[in-house]
């Protein structure tokens, strides 16, 4: 049950400020092809499926960025134009800019008194939730840390749901008791929403297990679902994470984890954290590809996911893709963000996804402007809506208190006079105690 | 190590052979009753033996353990009170016959049979002794000619422990002071029957996971050497070729991320089992188990349902070490959205490990190292104990005493004592660690007003201590005397037997308090 290693390289290392043009380039591993044995892997390919084959243009680590883009331009029978179509782009544009716009309406509402506590915003790091969710069934499951609204939206929890939430409305998607950092939905398979930083991916791959226990031991031969686990370079650090990569790729699960790279954890820097700050590495040290990708274009980012996606949904076992990304704001709403370089935030301002993804709709002619104009319009009167409804929701009674504590309520146990607890009418009122 | 063993079981022995007890031979029932009424029990029938060493020490016990819950299936075949005393099961932890007429070297060589894990059940017709750690002479009743299965009590450390008979109410008037009164006319019959099998604890444990992974495919046990290795306690011996490695899934050390995963799964459809290899592997997984296991449920607004069962073994061995002789249960009981409980008899272990997997809610069980070897006969029907209810296992008038886990067993054996004495102990195994069951815990304390708590926790914060806070809160009107607890010193398990020993309740400290509390 070896997984297959792919041959996974990075051309640049990380996080240089470069002109937008130069950026790394996305590595596109083809499991057919790009089987050579990586540089630093140290593994044998243990897999019959994929024949140690041709590796001619895979001998060196560092590929020039030419190169790559020539190869691709070559196996793929039109231009770069294809990458995608004008659905998909006008999906991927109207996602960005909800995610985007929800963000700086929490802001608003955050400074206005609407809603409290730690509040982790995504701006600048839309395409990567963009980029890996859109492409998902809505069986696939997302799980993610407290950076989590836009991983919420992406997935079609409804903005009205994950307003509410924020403002602490029993009308949230989690009845108010989760908060900004514990987003979940059972609707759309969303696992959360992690206070505590590695402490969702093991949930991660336990749904992956449970995905692959439903394939092999239950029979459903259709599932194929796959997991998706985001999670930040400060986690990166974290034991967890290095179980759960072992875990992952010795059972082969479904599973991809996707790291977040904004570089910064809180105020500590990943360079002054990590003793080799390129994580992809150390996807192959466990035996899973680990690729780099430039978390700042949501093309580039859905490229290298479908090819993730796709591995997983075939049985191939993990990935471990590493974006590279950046957040305009600090680390929450508390964050006075005055440790970063001023510079650095102007470089990657430059590298807006949503205005990269808008420039390359407009320089390909595939939507009219005006058309764009319309989805930020639309979505502006979504966020007024959900804020309108949160606003208007009621806040969780009393009788919330004691309940879902316990998914059988007999667990809180029996009372002096004989009863169970939670058969005591106060209990419903949430006077009882416990 | 057999030495090591063997001479620690001889100053023990030796202990308490210095209280002078004395060898007891009980023929039928007309002895026993004479035996018995005499409280305090001065005029013991004396039996010559023909043991060489004076000091030898017999253990001899019938243990029966009267599940009077509610809870308790009550499938029984008979009406009479015998087959429903066999069928709850009474606990007799059997490894071997002793006669009276063995003396240290047979009782040796029966050590040795116990280290090697044989148990034998042989019938011992003929005499039964029991003795009280204090030298008092208890008549025992254990021994009826037609009582098939011998009466030794033998843990799995191989100390001979008496067990108690109780559950006066299934006996006629006759018995009722006697802490060691069998169900003499109940017991009779029952074995005659035969209903039921018996089996050890661990394999009461892997008999109710196996019948639930039978029933249930969605259950699947993860932990490390669950699979191939059968659990390092074999509760899960057989299972990984007959389900497969992916059912009983063997993990890497990685407690956390295992933990962790079985929630994922948890949430995601299946009903996992985690073993913790030892508890207190389960500090590892502490970040898991508190904010995931406990919380999800909560946070997720209800959505995500953990149906986990984490489960293993606890508690001070012999001589394991301070690490390995941890009891979590103090850590665990404040997590919201858990439910905690704990087996002390292969009856009750497979009851409880059946409702745990069955219950919505995340449940962790903790068993005891010492306890996976206690033998007892458990019905064939299937059945299911409640997570939240407490066992009656002596009724009594003069006191309360709750305990759980291994510590039962030393009550028991206080006990014994304590009705030579004259005492009536009413003793409840409260199992269901969070939440108390205080219906079962209320009404006995309305009824002696005295509270005795005997635990091998911890006393800083542990469960005694949550314990003592829910009876004065909730009975305090109801007490005649203050709530005494028993618990461990607040210490690191040490290596060293004797500080070890010393570091739990040990059976004469507890009569020592109930005299105390009875004044």
């Amino acid at each position: 049950m070896a997984s297959a290693i792919s041959a996974m390289k990075i051309l640049q290392p990380p996080p240089l400020p470069t002109t937008a043009t130069s950026s790394p380039e996305n590595l596109l591993f083809d499991p057919v092809k790009c089987n050579s044995s990586f540089f630093g892997s140290t593994h044998k390919l243990r897999f019959s499926s994929l024949k140690p084959s041709s590796s001619s243009h895979r001998r060196s680590t560092v590929v020039a960025v030419a190169d790559v883009i020539k190869e691709r331009k070559l196996n793929s029978s039109s231009s770069m134009v294809n990458l995608i179509t004008k659905e998909e782009c006008l999906e991927l544009y109207e996602d960005m800019v909800l995610g985007r716009a929800f963000e700086d309406m929490c802001a608003q509402m955050y400074y206005r008194g609407k809603m409290f506590g730690f509040v982790h915003l995504y701006n600048g790091q839309e395409a990567v939730s963009t980029g890996f969710i859109n492409l998902l069934k809505k069986e696939d499951y997302v799980c993610s840390t407290y950076r989590d609204h836009v991983h919420a939206l992406s997935k079609g929890v409804p903005a009205r749901a994950v307003m509410s939430e924020l403002f602490g409305k029993t009308t949230g998607c989690c009845r108010g008791q989760g908060g900004s950092m514990h987003m979940f939905s059972k609707e759309h398979n969303l696992l959360g929403g992690f206070a505590f930083i590695g402490e969702g991916i093991p949930v991660a791959t336990g749904a992956a297990f449970a995905s692959k226990y439903r394939r092999e031991v239950l029979k459903e031969a259709d599932c194929d679902h796959v997991t998706v686990a985001f999670f930040g370079d400060g986690t990166c650090n974290n034991g967890q994470f290095f179980e759960c990569l072992n875990m992952a790729a010795l059972w082969k699960l479904p599973i991809i984890f996707v790291v977040e790279n904004n570089l910064w954890a809180i105020g500590m820097s990943h360079l002054r954290a990590t003793s080799d700050p390129e994580i992809w590495k150390k996807g192959p040290a466990f035996g899973m590809p680990g690729v780099h990708v430039d978390g700042m274009d949501v093309l580039k980012v859905r490229e290298v996911a479908k090819e993730a996606i796709g591995r997983a949904r075939r049985g191939e076992g993990p990935t471990l893709v590493e974006c590279e990304t950046y957040r305009f704001r600090g680390h929450s709403l508390a964050d006075p963000d005055e440790l970063r370089d001023p510079a650095e935030k102007a470089h990657y301002a430059t590298r807006d996804p949503i205005m990269a993804l808008k420039k390359y709709i407009i320089e390909n002619n595939l939507v009219s402007e005006a058309e764009l104009k319309a989805i930020e319009k639309e979505i502006d009167e979504v966020i007024e809506d959900a804020v309108e409804f949160a606003d208007a929701s009621p806040v969780p009674p009393r009788s919330q208190l004691l309940q879902n504590v316990f998914a059988d309520p007999k667990g809180f146990g029996i009372g002096p006079d004989g009863k169970y607890r939670c058969e005591d009418p106060k209990f419903t009122e949430g006077t009882a105690r416990v | 190590m057999l030495d090591v063993y063997f001479r620690n079981k001889l100053t023990e022995l030796q202990d308490l052979s210095k209280l002078k007890v004395r060898k007891l031979k009980i023929t039928n029932c007309e002895n026993l009753d004479t035996v018995n009424e005499v409280p305090g029990c001065n005029s013991i029938v004396e039996e010559e033996t023909n043991s060489t060493d004076s000091d030898e020490e017999i253990y001899s016990t019938d243990d029966d353990d009267d599940d009077d819950d509610d809870d308790d299936d009550d499938d029984d075949e008979g009406e009479e009170e015998e087959e429903e005393s066999a069928k709850e099961g009474k606990t007799r932890a059997l490894f071997g016959a002793i006669h009276p007429r063995n003396s240290v070297r047979c009782i040796r060589s029966k050590m040795a049979a116990i280290m090697q894990g044989i148990g034998a059940a042989t019938a011992l017709s003929s005499s039964s002794s029991s003795f009280d750690s204090k030298g008092f002479q208890l008549p025992s009743v254990k021994y009826f000619p037609e009582r098939k299965a011998t009466s030794l009590v033998v843990r799995s450390d191989g100390r001979l422990i008496p067990g108690s008979n109780l559950n006066a109410r299934n006996v006629s008037g006759r018995l009722v002071t006697n802490a060691v009164a069998a169900k003499a006319d109940t017991s009779a019959t029952s074995t005659a029957s035969k209903t039921g099998h018996e089996l050890l604890l661990f394999e009461a444990l892997r008999e109710g996971l196996e019948e639930e992974m039978d029933r249930d495919p969605h259950v699947c046990v993860v932990g490390e050497d669950v699979g191939h290795y059968g659990g390092s306690y074999k509760v899960t011996k057989d299972l990984a070729p007959k389900y497969g490695d992916l059912r009983v899934l063997d993990t890497p050390i990685a407690e956390n991320a295992f933990t962790g995963m079985a929630i994922g799964a948890a949430m995601t459809g299946l009903r996992p089992i985690v073993e913790g290899m030892n508890m207190g592997f389960l500090l590892l997984a502490y970040n898991q188990i508190s904010n995931n296991c406990g919380m999800l449920h909560y946070t997720s607004g209800g959505q995500f349902t953990i149906p986990v069962v984490i489960r293993g073994p606890g508690g001070v061995g012999r001589q394991l070490g301070a690490e390995h002789s941890q009891r979590l249960e103090s850590y665990f009981q404040s997590i919201p959205g858990i439910q905690m409980v704990a087996c002390s008899t292969p009856y009750n272990a497979k009851g409880l490990m059946k409702a745990a997997i069955r219950s919505e809610n995340p449940v962790i069980l903790f068993e005891h190292v010492l306890l996976y070897n206690l033998k007892e006969r458990i019905p064939d029907e299937e059945y299911v104990l409640s997570l939240e209810e407490a066992e009656m296992v002596r009724p009594g008038e003069h006191i309360t005493i709750l305990t759980y886990s291994r510590m039962r067993y030393h009550v028991m054996q206080a006990a014994k004592t304590l009705v030579n004495k004259g005492y009536d102990p009413e003793v409840i195994d409260i199992r269901s660690l969070k939440p108390f069951d205080l219906y079962t815990i209320g009404n006995s304390i309305k009824k002696t007003h005295r509270v005795l708590i005997v635990e091998e926790c911890m006393r800083t914060g542990g469960i005694g201590a949550s314990l003592t806070a829910a009876i004065n809160e909730n009975f305090n009107d109801y007490l005649d005397a203050p709530v005494m607890c028993l618990s461990s010193q607040d210490v690191p398990t040490p290596y060293a037997g004797t500080l070890e020993e010393w570091t739990v309740v040990q059976p004469a400290q507890i009569v020592t308090a109930v005299e105390q509390l009875c004044q």
